[in-house]
């Protein structure tokens, strides 16, 4: 029984307390970056980087406190897709950001 | 594993070992599945985030973004979609411990905040659209709707979804089927509020700075 309370524990579901603990940081990483945009207190350029540093770090911490892939069975797959997946979706979005913002600029000078 | 009934634990108990990571368990197999599943959706919506990167600023001199976010409301329906996400895990943790009573409490509010979460985006599309910032306005505004309405429209899919697996883990209990099915919504949840972090990020936090 303790054993399998114990594969119970550690497989894909946490805890109550993994989940709070979650919550509470993503309340916090989400209320820090509305904060900082809607007084201005910081200029334009940083604020743009505090927030995109605050989503990804939320974004790990939903990964590993609700998804839990960093524990239990299997997790190698996940991971493995998962990175595929971030290789993927990186190539997709900078790559049409970086061709597109270029096309923009050119046609910008043609005019 | 875990996702095995508690009826059969000690047969369970000595298997477990040896089976731990290898996929012999049908539950973590279709929950592995759906995960793929999900990951094909994470590049469905890279695609419309890199539409939206290119096009949102090109507001064909028709209402910007400064004019229409308004983040307060953001910020409410964000708290919303995470408060959810926190109780579908907590209807997993119940599942785990074999509570049907808690596991449909919890799972019954998710799906109200979800709901919820729907409204108010229907409502905020409403307000746009009358104000005459529908998706035909600007190349902004349609990258806008198809982004934020796609998100949106996974999210009322969930809905539905957990409405069905409500009355399913109530006529039939928590079998192996429902626990799967119950394991791979609470993934598809989870996805929904990762993917809406990069919605209010990119679109409504970097649109009003």
């Amino acid at each position: 029984m303790s054993n399998q309370h114990h594969s119970q524990e550690s497989h894909d579901h946490g805890s109550v307390k993994s989940y709070t603990t979650g919550l509470i940081l993503s309340i916090i990483l989400t209320v820090i970056p509305f904060g900082l945009v809607m007084t201005g207190a910081l200029s334009a350029m940083t604020t743009l980087a505090a927030i995109m540093i605050m989503a990804v770090v939320q974004i790990v911490v939903q990964v590993v406190y609700f998804l839990h892939l960093n524990e239990g069975s299997g997790p190698r797959w996940n991971m493995i897709s998962l990175w595929f997946t971030i290789l993927i979706v990186g190539i997709v979005v900078v790559g049409s950001v970086w061709i597109m913002f270029h096309l923009n600029h050119n046609l910008m000078v043609g005019m | 594993m875990s996702t095995q009934s508690m009826t059969n634990q000690d047969a369970h108990a000595h298997g477990h070992e040896h089976d731990d990571h290898e996929h012999h368990d049908p539950v973590a197999t279709k929950v592995f599945g759906f995960w793929i599943y999900i990951m094909s959706d994470c590049v469905l919506f890279a695609s419309i985030f890199a539409t939206y990167a290119v096009l949102g600023t090109n507001y064909a001199g028709g209402p910007t973004s400064h004019e229409l976010f308004e983040l307060p409301f953001v910020l409410v329906e964000t708290f919303v979609l995470l408060a959810s996400s926190f109780m579908i895990g907590l209807a997993t943790l119940a599942m785990n411990k074999g509570n049907k009573q808690g596991t449909m409490l919890w799972l019954a509010l998710t799906l109200i905040l979800g709901a919820v979460f729907v409204s108010l985006e229907i409502y905020e599309f409403h307000h746009f659209i009358s104000e005459g910032a529908g998706p035909q306005r600007s190349a902004f505004l349609s990258s806008f709707f198809t982004l934020v309405g796609t998100h949106g429209l996974h999210v009322t899919s969930g809905v539905i979804w957990a409405i069905i697996l409500l009355i399913q883990i109530a006529t039939k209990g928590l079998n192996d089927m429902n626990r799967s099915r119950l394991m791979c919504l609470s993934l598809f949840w989870h996805f929904l509020h990762i993917i809406w972090i990069c919605v209010f990020t990119i679109v409504y936090l970097m649109g009003v700075i």
